[in-house]
């Protein structure tokens, strides 16, 4: 027999870091949405200031720790997700021979480890699309509208020069080059193919959050009969509107820019 | 006696001979079936043909056949107790079928609800949940306080009224796709932790009871919400959380 105490063994206890976890993975989607929208700006200032947001969300100490409590969120929400997945199933070794499910519970709520997986591809695939490449691809440099580069703080090096990745003014280094991730962005989606994917990911994000959110709360026992209607229908709406404004990104970028 | 044309019936039953033998879905037929007739009489009419032609009848649970003892705990048609809402097979007419119907009618299904024989499952792990933390220790000796000694905040008694209305049916269980019993469970929890007596013991309650369902086999929640809809007593989600939060505090605590 299990022991089925403590701080990791308990199915309860399993579902607290489930929630925590993905309601603190819902903040960062508020957040990451935030910083998307600007990709809308299709300007040279828009180019730059997203540009310049991408190097403070790189090198902001503060920024550093959210970002490494966002992977370790994800991850441990992943293997949390497959460990309930598997004991979900284990309960019922013998399936009914004739059940309807559909007349009790939703779809997106029974489907919560599909869901998730669909999401975990989608996240490997983009962190491999833009934060690698980012950081270790051959990304195209910052330059500013007089074609001068730029450095990482946005300022101008008339006459310089970039040279794997650092700026040489007179052959002297100044400092790191600016990274182009707007171009980056802008250029891998004009493959419809990669839009359609990241579309899909959200699709699965959207069904994901229709049940998560508010499970989420219910996890934590944060339920009583005058927050929770609030509480679905906050679900709800968070569940259509981020995935969507997320996935309007890339396919403005196919038709628009 | 009603006057409405008996209806013709194709039953799948899951036969099973003991808790070790493998089992199937036999197939019956049944003719001119009244629309009035419960569906636990139903199954009596099919066993009554199958003893008069020599062969066993079919094994199901059943006691009190008016929804107060929780034990007819059949899946029928894909859900527990099948197509009504809050009621219990033993509440179930077969009006609420069609003439020429098929009706699967099978067990529970869960790892720690296992089949004893034919539809009968044993659900005493339900009664060792209950004897894990389902009580209040009080001294009966003769000196007994009056219950209503105790002032109980109206809510709150109404609440924990609810909650003790559970008939521990199982049916939570059957619907959930983990066969978690977390709504029995909180059921059984709530009733206490609502009300002053059971405050002494609110902390081992809550940690002893949902141990011992994890030990039984029931699966983890999912917050599907499937218990809810399908329990014959109508027990709120709300009991689910108020669980999830007596365990929480009961864990920092110790
Ligand atoms: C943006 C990413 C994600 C967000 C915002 C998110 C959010 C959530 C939330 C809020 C819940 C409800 C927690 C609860 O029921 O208490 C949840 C449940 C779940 N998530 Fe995620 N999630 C994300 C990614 C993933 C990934 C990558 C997986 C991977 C395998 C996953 C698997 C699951 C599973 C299996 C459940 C349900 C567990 C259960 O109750 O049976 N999720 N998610
Ligand atoms: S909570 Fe409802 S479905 Fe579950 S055992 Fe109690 S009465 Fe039956
Ligand atoms: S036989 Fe008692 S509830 Fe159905």
């Amino acid at each position: 027999m299990s022991e089925s105490k403590g701080l990791l063994k308990s199915h309860i206890v399993k579902k607290y870091w489930m929630a925590a976890t993905g309601l603190f993975l819902c903040l960062f989607l508020v957040g990451h949405l935030a910083g998307n929208l600007q990709l809308f700006m299709t300007s040279y200032e828009g180019q730059l200031q997203f540009n310049e947001y991408a190097v403070f969300m790189t090198t902001n100490p503060a920024v550093k720790i959210l970002s490494y409590l966002t992977y370790f969120s994800i991850l441990f929400h992943a293997v949390d997700g497959v460990v309930i997945t598997l004991n979900n199933r284990k309960a019922r070794p013998e399936q009914y021979a004739y059940s309807k499910p559909g007349k009790n519970s939703m779809w997106s709520s029974r489907n919560m480890g599909i869901l998730g997986t669909i999401i975990f591809v989608y996240i490997v695939v983009h962190m491999q699309n833009f934060w690698y490449e980012y950081k270790f691809g051959e990304t195209p440099y910052m330059l500013s509208d007089n074609g001068a580069p730029l450095l990482m703080d946005g300022s101008e090096v008339k006459g310089g020069e970039i040279q794997n990745g650092a700026v040489y003014l007179n052959g002297d280094q100044v400092g790191d080059a600016m990274r182009d991730l707007y171009t980056v962005v802008q250029s891998s989606f004009q493959e419809p193919l990669l839009v359609a994917f990241y579309v899909l990911g959200m699709i699965a994000i959207a069904f994901h959050l229709v049940h998560g959110f508010q499970s989420g709360f219910q996890s934590l026992g944060l339920r009583n009969p005058k927050y929770s209607p609030l509480i679905m229908k906050a679900g709800y709406a968070f569940a259509i509107i981020v995935p969507l404004l997320f996935a309007i990104i890339p396919i403005y970028m196919l038709i628009v820019a | 006696m009603s006057t409405a044309k008996g209806m013709k019936l194709t039953l799948k039953v899951w036969r099973q001979k003991n808790a070790e033998s493998k089992g199937n879905l036999e197939t019956y037929e049944l003719e001119d079936v009244s629309p009035d007739s419960s569906f636990l009489e139903m199954l009596d009419i099919l066993n009554d043909g199958l003893i008069q032609k020599g062969e066993t009848p079919v094994e199901f649970d059943h006691d009190c056949r008016e929804g107060i003892c929780g034990s007819c705990s059949l899946y029928i048609n894909g859900e527990p107790h099948g197509p009504g809402r809050r009621i219990t097979t033993c509440q179930l007419h077969m009006r609420s079928f069609n003439d020429g119907d098929t009706i699967y009618v099978e067990p529970w299904r869960a790892k720690a609800f296992p089949v004893i024989k034919d539809l009968v499952v044993d659900r005493s792990a339900f009664d060792r949940i209950q004897h894990a933390g389902g009580y209040i220790s009080v001294n009966t000796s003769g000196n007994t306080q009056d219950a209503n000694a105790i002032p109980v905040e109206k809510e709150n008694a109404d609440q924990a009224f609810d909650a003790a209305t559970c008939i521990g049916c199982g049916a939570c269980v059957a619907a959930c796709k983990n066969a978690s019993a977390s709504l029995f469970v909180s059921a059984k929890i709530s009733q206490y932790a609502l009300l002053p007596q059971g405050q002494v013991e609110a902390k081992d309650r809550v940690q002893n009871m949902v141990k011992q369902a994890q030990e039984e086999g029931f699966g983890p929640c999912s917050n599907t919400g499937a218990c809810e809809i399908e329990c014959p007593k109508g027990i709120s989600l709300e009991n689910i959380a108020r669980m999830n939060r007596e365990y929480l505090a009961a864990s920092l605590a110790k």
